[in-house]
């Protein structure tokens, strides 16, 4: 196990200088998805030193950490209980800490059977843009007192406050897990993985990855035979890393430079009338896109289908990398901002210009 | 600031715009007429609102927040107005907005999953509009025959099955909302997700106080293959408590996890003979669902880890209609223990899991010192207690003395880790304890964020964040010294 330091103190009185000086910050963990959002600007406060496991109680089905903890460190301490993150967070580098995990919002394959980042956490202690250390949601898995600010900052990209610690919903692993590999058009692909959703199977993940289907069963190994049953296809390799490949983009869909598109869409949209590759993620809710196309031209497309697209790697200069908002979302969102950093300190201008 | 409402506007002229808006039908203004609005499920708080507008679409009321927002008076919506904690209570100066009128189902998409509903349609009406589609929707408050989707948001509403498939906020898609200034706004999206901040998460049990919600899309999940249900009666309720944790240590979620308390299980026994055994000092209802092949599995498991833990008895419901038998004790838990005392008291704290036992220790300790009964029905999996304080009103100070134990079991939650609300909201009633377990600065964070929202406080002023001087008096005079808004009468829950 590696090591314990408390210096919420100390972070605080970084940002309290910050306030004083009108000096923005950019807050780093371990810097694995320093590429995800707009460019960070401002001097750098490195979060990550504020580390450890605080509080880890299997039978509560609770882990609260502080943010600078490795992600690693904790999926290894939850694996000994034979439990894990459900949401699947991508690392994305070997230095992912908790922080960077929940200030990303990012989910993995299992997202749409078993919830996002944001439905798994309970409870964070952060720093305000006003350099106040507060406290909301709990270690409890149900809390309705006050407005959920846990879930609010989860995904913020650090602009509404600096994560101390979360604490965070955990769940067994299951007793065991296969994955069937199918071949079939997208179309068809995409049919399909919705027309099982609808039904009592223990699938925990689907991804087409242009040639084949790929479905996850997890569960009690008498489920799991059930399912293998009804669904068809063959057996992957016990060994197979597919689904940490496609969470943590080392398939080789993702090998390149060009512009890496993240689509997100109602998950019955056909595949997408777009030049370039589709990986079809997230029982069809999640589409990968690597495509020339203009950027008007893609997000013209999500929007018409209901859903929304973000430049997830490899933006070209002056591209905007998060799907613009209406007018008064917009507004709201600033108001937001200011009501948690009024200084404008906060990471500013990392997720939209204005923010 | 939101103590402000009001202004100087006279009834009348506010009367006269609302009838371009609306017809004379959706305007209540007379007294006689407007008595039956004056509370929700907390009947201890009443209050008759100046009006109560009954408006069936969302353009009226956009209509009815611009209007509000330009005579700067404050609006308290209601759905059902089955909430038990006076978040619904209305304003003496303020309109009553109702949204009973948006009752229809719009939209069910089998493929996608998901319902677009008006936010006053019945929980349990979507999963029976669902049903033929083999779908429902997860979230199940005791109150679903009667509670509304629009109201479930607004509280953020759990049920018995949360633990395993999660609350309001993890069931719903998107919102559409009609802020304080009359705006229309599409919250979340017809997608897993959506771009910026999450304010899907921060509008999903903001009572009211952030938007006023006109359409609600709901996620549907496939109906289990099959569920079964597990009673098992123990003769000390810490052993009943211990058994909750070693289920979940051994890997199982169960669908449902309840316990009750001796006196809950008895009033709830001779109420509908559901079969529990009346000389048990605590049962526990554990419910599994899933495929065939992962019931059969965890039923049986569960099984031997009840017998492992201490139970007396076990028993598997044999059919469907034991199932519905067994779980219609607990569903009637409440009405069961009213029969048994003039008047109860429902309170909901939170506690992890591990203090059960002693949690329970202490509130029986409290009630011996308070000299009033206290039944404990709860969801034992998410450690969501709902101590029920039996009194008379009859009887001078009871009342008050039902509610000092209250505070004092909630804060009695907060100290050992927990929370003074799992799932019934702050409302009106939490006031106090919202200082308890919240800081000044906390306080004022949420104040900041609810005007991001609401600048002028026209949403259910009042509610849920205490205002500082609030928080100091309570601190430093104790309760006695505070009056309550609205005219409290005697409980009749």
């Amino acid at each position: 196990m590696s090591k314990s330091v408390e210096c919420a103190l100390e972070l605080q009185e970084e940002v309290l200088r910050a306030v004083a000086e009108g000096q923005p910050l950019n807050l780093t963990g371990g810097n694995s998805k320093a590429f995800y959002g707009r460019p960070a600007t401002g001097t750098t406060l490195a979060v990550n030193r504020h580390c450890g496991v605080i509080n880890y109680e299997p039978k509560e089905l609770l882990l609260t950490a502080r943010t600078g903890t490795p992600l690693s460190e904790i999926e290894t301490l939850l694996a000994e209980q034979r439990q894990m993150l459900a949401f699947e967070p991508p690392h994305f580098g070997n230095h992912a800490t908790l922080g960077g995990t929940i200030s990303c919002g990012l989910s993995g394959p299992r997202r749409p059977y078993a919830g996002s980042a944001r439905d798994f956490v309970l409870g964070v202690r952060i720093i305000n843009g006003r350099g106040e250390i507060l406290r909301f949601g709990g270690e409890v898995m149900k809390n309705v007192a006050g407005y959920d600010v846990s879930r609010l900052i989860c995904g913020s990209l650090g602009t509404l406050g600096i994560l101390l610690d979360v604490s965070l919903k955990v769940l067994p692993l299951p007793e065991s897990e296969i994955t069937l590999i199918q071949e079939r058009s997208a179309a068809e692909a995409i049919r399909m993985v919705n027309i099982w959703a609808g039904q009592p199977l223990p699938i925990s993940a689907t991804c087409y990855d242009g040639l084949k289907l790929h479905i996850r069963l997890s569960g009690v190994p008498e489920a799991v035979a059930a399912g293998k049953e009804m669904i068809g296809g063959s057996e992957a390799a016990i060994d197979h890393h597919f689904w940490a490949d496609i969470r943590e983009q080392r398939h080789p869909f993702f090998h390149t430079e060009r512009p890496l598109w993240r689509l997100s869409l109602p998950p019955q949209s056909a595949p997408l009338p777009l030049p370039g590759k589709e990986l079809i993620d997230w029982g069809g809710a999640q589409r990968w896109l690597l495509s020339d196309a203009s950027p008007k031209r893609i997000r013209s497309t999500a929007e018409a289908l209901g859903g929304y697209a973000t430049l997830f790697r490899h933006a070209g200069d002056n591209e905007e990398v998060f799907h613009p908002l209406s007018a008064p979302i917009k507004s709201l969102h600033q108001r937001l901002k200011h009501a948690f950093d009024p200084h404008a300190i906060l990471n500013p201008g990392r997720l939209y210009p204005d923010l | 600031m939101t103590q402000q409402t009001g202004s100087n506007v006279g009834s009348a002229q506010l009367l006269s715009e609302l009838r371009a808006i609306l017809p004379e039908q959706a305007i209540i203004h007379e007294a006689e007429a407007l008595r039956p609005y004056e509370c929700d499920g907390l009947s201890a708080y009443r209050q008759v609102p100046l009006l109560v507008l009954l408006p069936e679409q969302a353009e009226q009321v956009v209509q009815i927040m611009r209007l509000c927002h330009r005579l700067n008076v404050p609006v308290v919506a209601r759905g059902a107005a089955t909430g038990l904690s006076g978040g619904a209570l209305p304003l003496k100066d303020g309109v009553l907005l109702s949204l009973a009128r948006f009752n229809r189902i719009l939209e069910m998409d089998p493929v996608s999953r998901s319902a677009r509903v008006q936010p006053g349609v019945r929980n349990l009406a979507i999963s029976e509009a669902a049903a033929p589609l083999g779908l429902y929707y997860a979230p199940d408050p005791s109150s679903q025959i009667a509670c509304t989707i629009g109201g479930n948001v607004a509280e953020n509403s759990g049920g018995v099955h949360c633990l395993k498939y999660g609350l309001t906020v993890h069931n719903i898609l998107q919102l559409k909302i009609v802020t304080a200034d009359g705006e229309l706004l599409t919250i979340g999206s017809q997608c897993l997700d959506a771009p910026g901040y999450d304010l899907l998460a921060l509008l999903t049990g903001s009572e009211g106080m952030l938007g006023i919600v006109v359409e609600v899309t709901v996620k549907l999940l496939p109906i289990p293959q099959r569920a079964q249900v597990m009673l098992a009666a123990f003769d000390e309720v810490e052993k009943a408590a211990n058994a909750v944790g070693e289920i979940i240590a051994a890997g199982i979620i169960p669908a449902g996890l309840e316990m009750m308390d001796g006196l809950a299980l008895r009033a709830a026994e001779d109420f509908v003979h559901a079969g529990y055994p009346r000389d048990a000092a605590a049962i526990l209802l554990c419910e599994v669902d899933g495929t065939n092949e992962e019931v059969s599995a965890a039923a049986m498991r569960v099984n031997q880890l009840l017998r492992t833990q201490g139970a007396v008895m076990v028993r598997t419901a044999q059919d469907e209609a034991e199932r519905i038998r067994f779980w219609k004790g607990r569903k009637t838990a409440f009405p069961a223990v009213g029969r048994i005392a003039p008047d109860y008291y429902c309170m909901d704290g939170t506690v992890p899991r591990k203090r059960l036992a002693d949690v329970l220790t202490s509130i029986s300790r409290l009630s011996t010192e308070y000299g009033l009964p206290v039944a404990n029905v709860f969801h034992a999996g998410d450690g969501n207690l709902h101590p029920l304080i039996l009194y008379d009103a009859n009887r001078p100070g009871e009342l008050k003395c039902a509610e000092d134990l209250g505070a004092e079991i909630l804060e009695l939650c907060v100290r050992v880790g927990g929370s003074i609300t799992g799932e019934h909201g702050v409302g009106h009633e939490k006031l106090h304890q919202m200082c308890v377990q919240f800081n000044k600065e906390e306080l004022a964070q949420f104040r900041a964020l609810k005007a991001a929202f609401d600048p002028l406080g026209l949403l259910n002023p009042g509610k849920a964040i205490p205002q500082p001087r609030h928080c100091s008096e309570y601190k430093t005079l104790g309760q006695d010294t505070l009056t309550a808004p609205g005219d409290r009468r005697e409980y009749r829950a």
